[in-house]
């Protein structure tokens, strides 16, 4: 395990140093210039000419990666062309949105999934069955948008229990009212996530419903939840676990929709604005620290899996796919 | 929609001249007025608008103008309602016979939130950083005519300019007087206004507290934030839930209904200074030929356009001169809708069975719905419209930089930006000497009598010459709740003075 837990360590920093490469090369060869970002009309060549070398962005490609390199080992994710900004403090007073958004809309995805799944399935021939199949393949249809428009219009617009967007502007300093910010997004994309995760715990529990060691189970005198806890859930869980841990990383950056919808500073509208402003330090740095997190999930999916199915203990990177 | 902010700095931005407000000039919410006000009140104001960073000359962005000018920072001077220029630090100047030498002096008692008492070495300080070399403001180039500032004692500024320059007094107002001492002023701020900066969190909001130290009458408020929105639905919800209290500029016509019929809030239909304009490349065929020019703008009907964009808000111009301007004069019918007279026009320019032209149009609000709409209108004299949808940074680069087009689409939201049509250079490549010629002659004159006579010239020249096609004057729509009174009402693209907004309890 512990020779398992090094190599797939050594992995995951390996990744992270292409990944970083790649982002870097990819993002210079956009098209667009920073300096357009802060000059204005009337702006002359000397004074676009100083805005570039202002941001440092008029310096040789291999001295400005080997620059935010050497920033990077120490810890600093250098600072914003545009605002001036240092991108670290930005970048963590975002995760003060975005972490709790995405565990919270996480977590209740999983609390309705998990049941709502297996119901699916299970009672597959009842009439209560059929239709959490059915509204689970009509909720992967509803745009992420149009439902936070109508949650904002039912619960904010019209009966006044929460508020419309926007998140304060003291964070986490008054806790109820944070809370009270994230309770709409939290739920419109739990309810997003859940419809597609209620089709895979359905496919996964009819594999096992249909499966030949359940049956030898139930030939054995298991009782029918005996043997589900026993050999049925492990069996089901493993893929589910694959596409948990692919839906938690993209909802990360995927959330921006919901940012926008709701007014709310996340990751992912930070790493929009960056976008549009060519803001090179700003987007390296919401993109690190996103496929770092992106990595460290998988790493704890993987050692999950690993856990539940020994079958998966010989190999580096397990789990069904 | 964040690449909407993108363009809106990169053309409107730290260039925006809009219209100021007085003190006393706003008179929104009108049950409020009266009666007493909460003084202690925080005021939220909602905007689209969020700085890129808090220096308005090193790239900020039209959003520093509307939080901080006039709220954080003063200049010398202020613009007032109606296009004039208020003293401010200024408590009195006077010019030279020559017109060449400006002694300014300073009012006295004005303190920076720092503490610091105001000298004539901050504002020779705050000149200076605005003609600086690597200085991104867009009143650079106005103020290269300074040639020597000099600071004969702490309350006395001399400045002597290199030629004469009728704007010179007006350019000061876009100048922030800032202490000389201050560091870090892209995310820090040390100014003389009446608000202080609380703090400012960037992606979300930006809050103002009232400076105890304020040399003139204290703010109406105790607080002020500015809450920034990428979503102009998400901005009306806001409005909606009470989350905020004003809207500081509306850009989602199809909103105002749900205002309008409900008596808690009032719509305010302000003068702005935005134009849309369909910009020819005069440099550029079938474009160099002034029939062609004219044929084009005839042939479009600007009111059904603006109906379409704006319901029944927003004006037509007939050039590139606002209302607010002071050099205004009405020119729609110089080249009215007429499509008649734009296909006679087109004939006598040798394009009797039209031509195709492409035409770059920005991929944000309203530029892609006016360019459906122009297109439809010109088949309808034989000219094919190919729409070439771009975003803000290629605009910049190709069309503003290389001057790589035929015909665009873009907002120019400036006041007194006639004067663009004097420089050949600038991207729509229009070249009239006698205009260059009076442009400068405008800007050498002695009075601004002489000088509003030479810009109607212009005007009605450019007019004449359909040096663009100028489509229509943009609304200033401010929707606040009936509780508030004393926010300003016109050319607020640019400037949101809150001190003398009153909210009652």
């Amino acid at each position: 395990m512990a020779r398992y837990l090094l190599r797939r360590l050594a992995f995951l920093g390996v990744s992270l140093a292409l990944a970083s490469v790649v982002l870097f090369v990819l993002l210079r060869m956009l098209p667009g210039d920073p300096a357009n970002a802060l000059t204005a009309v009337g702006a002359s060549p000397e004074q676009i000419a100083a805005a570039r070398h202002s941001i440092g962005s008029d310096r040789p490609l291999p001295e400005q990666f080997t620059h935010w390199l050497g920033q990077l080992a120490s810890g600093d994710l250098g600072t914003s062309f545009v605002s001036s900004l240092p991108v670290g403090p930005e970048v963590v007073a975002r995760l003060d949105v975005t972490v709790p958004l995405t565990l919270a809309a996480f977590v209740l995805a999983v609390l309705v999934a998990v049941p709502a799944g297996f119901t699916a399935a299970y009672r597959r021939h009842t009439w209560y069955g059929a239709l959490l199949s059915g509204v689970s393949q009509l909720g992967i249809a509803i745009p992420v948008f149009w439902l936070g428009m109508i949650l904002i219009a039912v619960f904010a617009l019209n009966a006044g229990w929460l508020p419309s967007g926007g998140f304060p502007q003291d964070g986490w300093g008054d806790p109820a009212e944070a809370f009270r910010a994230l309770v709409l997004p939290v739920v419109t994309i739990a309810l997003v996530m859940s419809a597609s995760l209620i089709r895979y715990v359905r496919s996964a529990t009819l594999d096992v419903l249909g499966s030949d060691y359940l049956r030898t189970a139930r030939a054995h005198g298991s009782s029918f939840g005996s043997a589900m806890w026993r050999h049925g859930l492990r069996n089901a869980s493993v893929p589910v676990i694959s596409v948990l841990g692919i839906e938690l990383a993209s909802t990360l950056l995927g959330a921006v929709v919901v940012e926008s919808v709701y007014a709310l500073p996340g990751l992912g509208s930070l790493l929009a604005t960056g976008i549009a402003q060519h803001d090179y330090p700003v987007i390296q740095g919401v993109l690190f620290v996103s496929t770092l997190a992106v990595l460290v999930i998988g790493f704890l999916a993987d050692l999950v899996q690993r856990f539940i199915d020994p079958r998966l203990r010989g190999r580096l990177s397990g789990g069904a796919r | 929609m964040s690449t909407k902010k993108n363009i809106s700095y990169a053309v409107a931005s730290a260039a925006a001249l809009a219209v100021t407000l007085t003190a006393c000039g706003g008179s929104g919410g009108s049950s409020a007025s009266g009666g007493t006000w909460d003084k202690d009140a925080v005021v939220n104001i909602g905007s689209l608008y969020e700085p890129q960073n808090l220096d308005n000359t090193a790239g900020g962005g039209q959003g520093v103008t509307e939080a901080l000018n006039g709220n954080v920072y003063e200049g010398l001077f202020r613009l007032t309602d109606d296009g004039k220029v208020d003293k401010l630090l200024a408590q009195d100047y006077e010019t030279s016979a020559d017109g060449l030498t400006y002694t300014f002096t300073l009012r006295d008692g004005v303190k920076f939130h720092s503490g610091k008492e105001l000298t004539s070495q901050d504002v020779k300080y705050s000149l200076e950083k605005v003609t600086a070399d690597d200085s991104q403001s867009a009143r650079k180039s106005n103020l290269d005519v300074v040639k020597d500032i000099a600071t004969p004692d702490a309350r006395t500024v001399k400045v002597t300019l290199s030629k004469k320059s009728i704007s010179f007094v007006y350019n000061l107002s876009y100048v922030w007087i800032i202490n000389s001492q201050a560091k870090n002023l892209k995310t820090t701020e040390d100014g003389t206004g009446p608000y202080t900066l609380n703090k400012w969190s960037r992606g979300s909001a930006l809050s103002l507290n009232r400076f105890a130290g304020y040399w003139g009458d204290a703010a109406a408020n105790k607080q002020v934030v500015f809450h920034y929105y990428k979503d102009a639905t998400a901005l009306n919800n806001a409005l909606l839930t009470n989350a905020v209290d004003v809207v500081t500029s509306e850009q989602s016509p199809d909103a105002l209904e749900q205002f309008k019929s409900n008596g808690s809030y009032k719509v305010n239909d302000g003068d702005s200074t935005t134009k849309l304009l369909l910009a020819f490349n005069d440099k550029a065929k079938p474009f160099t030929d002034v029939k062609v020019r004219r044929a084009v703008s005839a042939a479009i009907d600007d009111k059904k356009l603006l109906e379409s964009v704006w319901g029944g808000y927003g004006k037509e111009i007939g050039s590139m001169v606002p209302p607010t301007d002071p050099w205004y004069e009405d020119l729609t019918d110089v080249n009215a809708h007429d499509v008649a007279k734009a296909k006679k026009l087109l004939a006598e320019a040798g394009y009797a069975k039209g031509f195709s032209f492409t035409l770059d149009t920005p991929n944000y609000d309203p530029h892609p719905t006016a360019a459906t709409f122009i297109k439809s209108q010109l088949a309808k004299v034989g000219i094919t419209v190919k729409i070439n949808t771009i975003t803000p940074d290629e605009w910049y680069t190709k069309v503003y930089k290389n001057h790589d087009f035929t015909a665009t689409l873009q907002e120019h939201v400036n006041d007194r930006d006639l004067v663009w049509y004097g420089n050949p250079d600038f991207y729509w490549g229009y070249d009239n000497p006698q205009v260059t010629k009076w442009v400068e002659e405008a800007e050498a004159a002695s009075s601004t009598a002489a000088q509003t006579e030479l810009l109607k010239k212009v005007n009605r020249q450019t007019a004449e010459d359909a040096a663009s096609d100028w489509l229509y004057l943009y609304p200033q729509i401010v929707v606040a709740s009936d509780k508030l009174s004393g926010y300003p009402l016109n050319g607020l693209n640019s400037q949101f003075f809150a001190y003398d907004i009153k909210k009652t309890g």
